[in-house]
């Protein structure tokens, strides 16, 4: 079974809010500097959901992200816990695409690495919480595609996938090959450990440009942009906070009981 | 472009009636479509979608398209997306706004992929900009520590889910006229290629998190499945829900169901408890809308500080206990 995972760098979202600034001008995020850009979350579990495939009916994991900069050390990350090969698809051009130029990029990508029974992404990226690369690189590669899965089984050449819904969930039942986006309902990722480090330390991670991929210039033009963004601020919010206090804490809790009994 | 006319909302149906969302999407619609002096349309989609129709123009619908069919009785993902997208390439709306709820998630971006339109999600403001008359979308990006305004100026339909709560619902009068259209376009089976085999329903103790006025919620420093049971304790004796951020529910420590925040559930009660979460702008988000937010945290220095209203400083073990028998002396009727 051949699983190409499509993972993303991104600022890390745990930083405190405090740390978070933006250029409103360039409508951009401006990372904060010594904190290290990480893999965002629900990529990590794609990429935990691929391994858990692999474990049970081996086969090769590869691993594609998109970006500037050092995306080689999510690729790495992906190689650690257990993905066999990756791609780094970099290019002037494919900065600041939309999801449909996204999409294009990463489907131009798996296209070339052909020979695959299952994408998987990330339900959403951390960063900008869009939600739609999946279901676009879905239809750009004629596959179907299933959303927030929180458990993925291959049985008898098909996709057994658990969908996660607001007060259950829901078992489906999806070709191969299917591109499956993946929730943090899944579980925790496996922590990279020993040999695989080591393994991917070592790893050569190609770069693969747009003219490697053959994408074509027009479909990278942001003139053609589906959404534009034009505007970004962070919103100002401040509280009083009143604290509540007593000789002990015990005491400070029943202070705050007689208060919140008024309010209700 | 200049041929898309219109504001379409993709209903939801839930328990035979017309969804909260809906009704909120009928009347921020309604908006849309007086200032651009357009119709409001609304496609509805099920097995049986008996009376809903009248509802929806009471609501505010010009025009109810309505899809019944024994392959929409229950969300479909591939029936759903092949319907909505063959009616939009007929009726062409140059807005078209769904749900941020379990639905919305998954058929927009389908949906967006197949007419390649501009979607922007989980939005919480919609506004028509008056010198170009382009939909204009607010989003919260990156967990909620910063807004985006977001539109199409070339791709149509223009589309956005909303998220939940966030416009008040539509008003009803009943007085309303409008037009029910049945969609006659039968389903391709051989587009039906994702089979629905179950859907199972997770009951959650007590009150629905959604619903509830006073939640409890727990954080990484709670520490321990065990440490978790004072939450749900003082949840209870409270009448309230339990609610949790990540990384309690990533732990096992409560059921994923109950998490708050940007990846789990909006919740807006009248007393929101924070305890021994640091307040990560992602957790945040979920819980803004509350009356009274209470913080406990050994930290001072605590994210969650800066949006509470009142907030102890110490060890919740030391609070809870406190807190809870305190409670139970006020409240006397409550169990």
């Amino acid at each position: 079974m051949h699983t190409i995972v499509c993972i993303k760098q991104v600022l890390d979202p745990e930083i405190p809010p405090a740390k978070f600034k933006i250029d409103p001008e360039g409508k951009k995020v401006i990372p904060p500097p010594g904190v290290p850009p990480v893999i965002s979350v629900f990529d990590e579990r794609a990429v935990e959901a691929a391994c858990r495939l692999k474990d049970k009916h081996k086969g090769k994991i590869t691993v594609i992200s998109m970006g500037p900069g050092k995306v080689a050390d999510v690729i790495k990350h992906a190689i650690a816990m257990g993905a066999d090969d990756g791609f780094v698809l970099q290019d002037p051009a494919f900065e600041n695409l939309d999801s449909f130029g996204t999409a294009y990029v990463l489907g131009k990508a798996i296209q070339k690495i052909g020979g695959y029974d299952l994408v998987l992404c990330g339900r959403y990226s951390a960063d900008w919480n869009n939600g739609q690369v999946g279901s676009i690189l879905a239809e750009i590669l004629g596959i179907s595609v299933v959303t927030s899965a929180c458990d993925i089984e291959a049985v008898d050449k098909k996709l057994r996938v658990k969908r996660i819904l607001k007060d259950g969930y829901e078992v489906l039942e999806a070709p191969m090959p299917s591109l499956i986006t993946v929730s943090g309902e899944i579980g925790l990722p496996r922590l990279p450990a020993g040999m695989r480090l080591m393994i991917a330390s070592k790893k050569q991670i190609p770069v693969w440009k747009a003219q490697d991929i053959g994408a074509e210039p027009s479909a990278l033009d942001k003139a053609n942009a589906h959404l534009e963004v034009t505007g970004l601020s962070v919103p100002a919010r401040k509280t009083e906070c009143e604290f509540v206090t007593g000789n002990t804490p015990g005491e400070a809790a029943d202070n705050l009981a007689l208060k919140l009994v008024k309010l209700m | 472009m200049a041929n898309h006319k219109g504001v379409l909302v993709c209903g939801e149906i839930a328990d035979g009636k017309l969804a909260p969302i809906t009704i909120e999407l009928l009347g921020v619609g309604r908006k849309l479509a007086d200032e651009l002096t357009e119709e409001l349309c609304i496609l509805l989609m099920g097995g049986k979608t008996g009376g809903l129709d009248k509802e929806a123009i009471a609501y505010g619908a010009d025009q109810v398209y309505v899809a019944e069919d024994s392959l929409l009785d229950g969300y479909n993902s591939d029936a759903y997306t092949q319907v909505t997208a063959n009616l939009c390439q007929e009726v062409l709306p140059s807005i078209m706004l769904l749900g941020h709820t379990d639905v919305g998630c998954d058929l927009a971006p389908r949906l967006n992929a197949r007419l390649g339109g501009g979607l922007a999600m989980d939005c919480m403001g919609l506004s028509i900009d008056p010198a170009t008359k382009v939909l204009v979308s607010t989003r919260p990006i990156f967990g909620g520590n910063a807004y985006a305004t977001v539109l199409s100026k070339l791709a149509r339909p223009q589309m956005a889910t909303l998220r939940q709560k966030t416009v008040p619902p539509a008003e009803r009068n009943d007085a309303r006229q409008g037009q029910v259209i049945p969609v006659e376009n039968k389903i391709d089976p051989s587009g039906l290629k994702v089979k629905v085999i179950d859907r199972i329903k997770e009951e959650v103790e007590g009150v629905k998190l959604e619903d509830a006025e006073v939640v409890v919620a727990g954080g990484r420093g709670i520490g321990s499945a065990q440490n978790f049971e004072m939450i749900r304790e003082l949840a209870r004796v409270l009448g309230g829900s339990v609610g949790a951020t990540r990384p309690p529910c990533d732990e096992g420590w409560t059921p994923v169901m109950v998490q708050i925040g940007q990846s789990g559930k909006v919740v807006s009660p009248k007393l929101y408890i924070a305890v021994a979460l640091s307040g990560a702008m992602s957790h945040i988000v979920g819980c803004l809308g509350s009356k009274v937010i209470v913080a406990i945290n050994k930290d001072p220095e605590a994210n969650i500080f800066s949006v509470a209203h009142l907030g102890i400083v110490a060890d919740f073990k030391e609070v809870l206990p406190a807190l809870t028998s305190k409670f139970k002396e006020l409240l006397p009727t409550q169990k």
